[in-house]
């Protein structure tokens, strides 16, 4: 285990050193310690959300299947066993992947067989559906808990998204240093909870495009473009109790310590953007794309100056991206993003089918993320560029203090 | 020419029934067998208890609509059954019952759960071992393979004439109903290796040099091609490899493991083939395929139900609840005797079926390891 770990460390160091010298100036900073390592299941947040952003992802959102509440309690007190096991590094059931008779299937898919925990954290969350669905029935009698902040996102303009890749009754967000081990993590929820829940869709990122910790280097997205420079951090604890967690009076007792997902698939049309003169790219999204520091600042982590203007325009344009996102510009709203850029083959026209999955947490998204992207929506530059095609909202309860607790129980019992 | 085994068999039945009518009312006369009266509404049997040991049935068809009678055990396990009872005739059924309660069904229009009456049969038996009980579960698979493929070679023969006498509307009526016997048994008949693409193989399938030959091929001809003129060999060459493989299937032992992963396999054909329209993709009679996997599936998982109960009843259970929803979600799409095409069929549809099948195979998947873990 050690052995991998150390190797994985090494592979990834050396493959930003080779990127460093090619693309910028200032050398990457070594990635966080013990890509190998796990991460604590149990805590009074759960993990995977201000867990330093992992590299890898996989996002799956669930239908609930049952109309029988003991079967999905059961399987979410099966889920959160095996997810307990899977972030520690082991298998997903107690006889595993290769320890059973020959005549049984295995109880884990055994694809992370040998591999480390790799920092593997699961989120689970759940979507307005599982209040009422979509005929407005109130299923498993808990309606009357459905917390005000988990009403469905409103329409922005020019969103283009697809029912089939949105929403969800519950999501389950996988996070780790190693691809495998998400899919893996993914794969034996899905098979645990098959005739409770049916798959509805599910996605894969590829790089981190957020920090999440002072500790981490912002990432790029597709746009070539630092993202989230400006993001919550773990350790800006004051602003995290203020923007991100739940507090108690905020809704129903169930979620406080809770924090909200939403997710926002954003086809990214690579192709046209490319060919956009680096002076235009720079001006649409507000910063320089070498350092990430504002077109008014030197270093990425520099203020923007909204104010300042040359030849009678501001430096910072209006219709640019960092002043429509910036918190200063929408009453404060901030949110920890925790976006990946992914890339799903090709469109059939000769373009790569790629662009970012955004996740935000927030304490209210109908506060933060709804105005942020009702401004974005309207006047973003960046429009031109990118098509928004799935969505969805999802409640994330606090953590889990023990192993005699497991994930809904609180909700649904 | 029509096969003389099963022939004889009819014609004997039907001299028998013109005596047994009396008889069952004087038992002793009629060596006790027991008539039914079978119609398209009702199925009247002369007694509703029998001493344990052999019983037999004499099943005359009444109505207009052919006709199937069972008689199951808790569970629907099939203790016996005589399939393809065509209106005119009769049928015998013999079958050993140890003490219990029972249920017997004519099944008009061979669809549905059909009409349904209590049987008891009274006495003492002693309880099975456990080796005994698989034992007896293979018997009464074997059994079922039997009823099977006797049904299998009548249809098929009467669906190779139809394309032979170039009746293609009649060979397009037949080709869902032979398929049906096909496919309920289909993991016995992929025991016999080069048997099965020959007799099921579809035109992607195939090597370089191979030909297609088979139901799909006949299916194409009557479907796409709309030529069937020349699908004579063709058609001959079939019933003779489902003779053939009607012969292997009843001459070679299954063990009680074949069985339980015969059950996941057939429900697996359903998730790979039929779901996605693939299975008949020509004439798209997939839900007849469908229909008849689970059917097979279920029979292979009640002939060991007595083991599954002894060892893990909370999953008899969940399978049982898990079949009738399969049931329940397939029934949806029934029309007439029939079943709709896939093709008409929404994605929703296919959704609900897939996620229904999966919700069956998982636990499904666990009877292996119960039946090989003794």
């Amino acid at each position: 285990m050690i052995g991998l770990a150390g190797a994985g460390v090494a592979g990834l160091a050396a493959t930003g050193g080779a990127l460093a010298l090619s693309r910028a100036e200032q050398p990457r900073p070594e990635p966080v310690a013990g890509f190998g390592d796990a991460v604590e299941f149990y805590g009074v947040r759960q993990a995977g959300i201000v867990t330093p952003a992992q590299d890898r992802l996989h996002f799956v959102a669930f239908d609930v299947i049952t109309g029988k509440k003991a079967e999905l309690l059961a399987m979410l007190e099966a889920w959160t066993a095996a997810a307990a096991r899977m972030t520690a590094g082991l298998d997903a059931g107690t006889i595993g992947a290769v320890g059973g008779i020959p005549e049984a299937p295995p109880d884990d898919t055994g694809e992370a067989i040998g591999l480390p925990p790799s920092g593997l954290t699961l989120t689970i969350g759940f979507g307005p559906g599982l209040f009422r669905d979509a005929t407005g029935r109130d299923r498993f009698g808990i309606a009357s808990k459905k917390p005000e902040a988990l009403a469905d996102l409103p329409h922005f303009p020019g969103d283009t998204i697809d029912p089939k890749i949105s929403g969800g009754d519950i999501c389950v967000q996988a996070c780790a240093h190693d691809p495998q081990v998400a899919v893996h993590a993914v794969r034996n929820l899905a098979r645990i909870g098959m005739g409770v829940v049916s798959v509805r869709w599910s996605q894969l990122g590829f790089g981190r495009t957020s920090s999440t910790s002072t500790g981490q280097v912002t990432a790029r997205n597709l746009f070539g473009f630092k993202d989230g420079t400006a993001n919550l951090k773990a350790e800006e604890t004051q602003l995290l109790d203020e923007h991100l967690w739940v507090r108690d009076g905020d809704g129903p007792a169930w979620m406080t310590g809770g924090s909200y997902l939403v997710s926002r698939k954003v086809r990214m049309l690579v192709e046209t953007w490319d060919r956009t003169p680096l002076g235009e790219q720079e001006t649409i999204i507000g910063r320089t794309k070498g350092s990430g520091a504002p077109l008014t600042g030197k270093d990425e982590f520099d203020e923007p100056d909204f104010t300042v203007k040359k030849d009678d325009a501001p430096v910072i344009a209006l219709d640019s991206h960092v002043r429509l996102a910036h918190h200063s510009q929408n009453q404060g709203a901030r949110m920890l993003r925790r976006g990946y850029n992914y890339v799903d083959g090709s469109d059939g026209l000769g373009r790569l089918d790629a662009g970012l999955f955004f996740i935000s947490y927030q304490r209210d998204p109908h506060r933060q993320f709804v105005p942020v992207q009702k401004a974005l929506a309207r006047t973003d530059a960046l429009n031109e560029y990118i098509r928004h095609v799935s969505s969805g909202v999802f409640a994330c309860p606090p953590g889990l203090l023990a192993a005699d607790d497991h994930w809904g129980r609180v909700l649904l019992s | 020419m029509r096969r003389t085994p099963l022939a004889v068999a009819t014609a004997a039945s039907l001299l028998l029934t013109g005596c047994a009518d009396d008889a069952a009312t004087a038992p002793s006369a009629g060596d006790g067998k027991i008539t039914v009266a079978a119609s398209d509404t009702a199925c009247q049997v002369a007694k509703a208890e029998a001493a344990a040991g052999t019983v037999t049935f004499t099943v005359a068809n009444k109505g207009a609509k052919v006709t199937e009678f069972y008689v199951y055990a808790t569970g629907d396990r099939v203790m016996g059954e005589v399939e393809n009872i065509a209106p005119g005739l009769s049928r015998e059924l013999i079958v050993e019952l140890t003490a219990g309660r029972y249920e017997t069904a004519c099944k008009p229009g061979m669809i549905g759960k059909g009409i349904r009456n209590g049987f008891t049969v009274t006495g003492s038996s002693a309880p099975l071992t456990e080796d005994a009980k698989l034992a007896q579960a293979t018997a009464d698979y074997q059994r079922y393979v039997k009823s099977q493929t006797g049904a299998l070679i009548e249809k098929t023969t009467e669906f190779v004439d139809a394309v032979k006498k170039g009746e293609a509307d009649k060979a397009k009526a037949l080709f869902p109903v032979a398929r049906t016997y096909w496919e309920r048994i289909e993991p016995v008949a992929e025991i016999f290796g080069d048997l099965d693409p020959a007799i099921d193989g579809r035109e992607d399938g195939l090597e370089p040099g191979q030909e297609f030959t088979g139901y799909h091929r006949i299916e194409k001809d009557l479907w796409q091609t709309g030529d069937i003129s020349k699908s004579g060999p063709i058609a001959d060459k079939l019933l003779v490899d489902v003779q053939k493989i009607v012969d292997l299937a009843n001459s070679t032992p299954l063990s009680p493991l074949q069985l339980a992963n015969g059950a996941k396999e057939l429900l697996d054909e359903v998730a790979t083939g039929k779901i996605t329209g693939e299975e008949d993709r020509y004439s798209h009679t997939d839900l007849w395929d469908f229909a008849a996997n689970v059917e097979g599936s279920k029979a292979a998982i009640a002939a060991l139900r007595p083991t599954l109960e002894e060892k893990d009843p909370a999953l008899v259970t969940t399978l049982d609840e898990k079949f009738a929803a399969v049931v329940a979600s397939l029934e949806k799409h029934r029309a007439g005797d029939g079943w709709k095409l896939h093709n008409t069929l929404s994605e929703a549809d296919l959704k609900q079926l897939s996620d229904d099948i999966n919700a069956l195979a998982e636990p499904i998947s666990k009877v292996a390891g119960l039946v090989a873990g003794k």
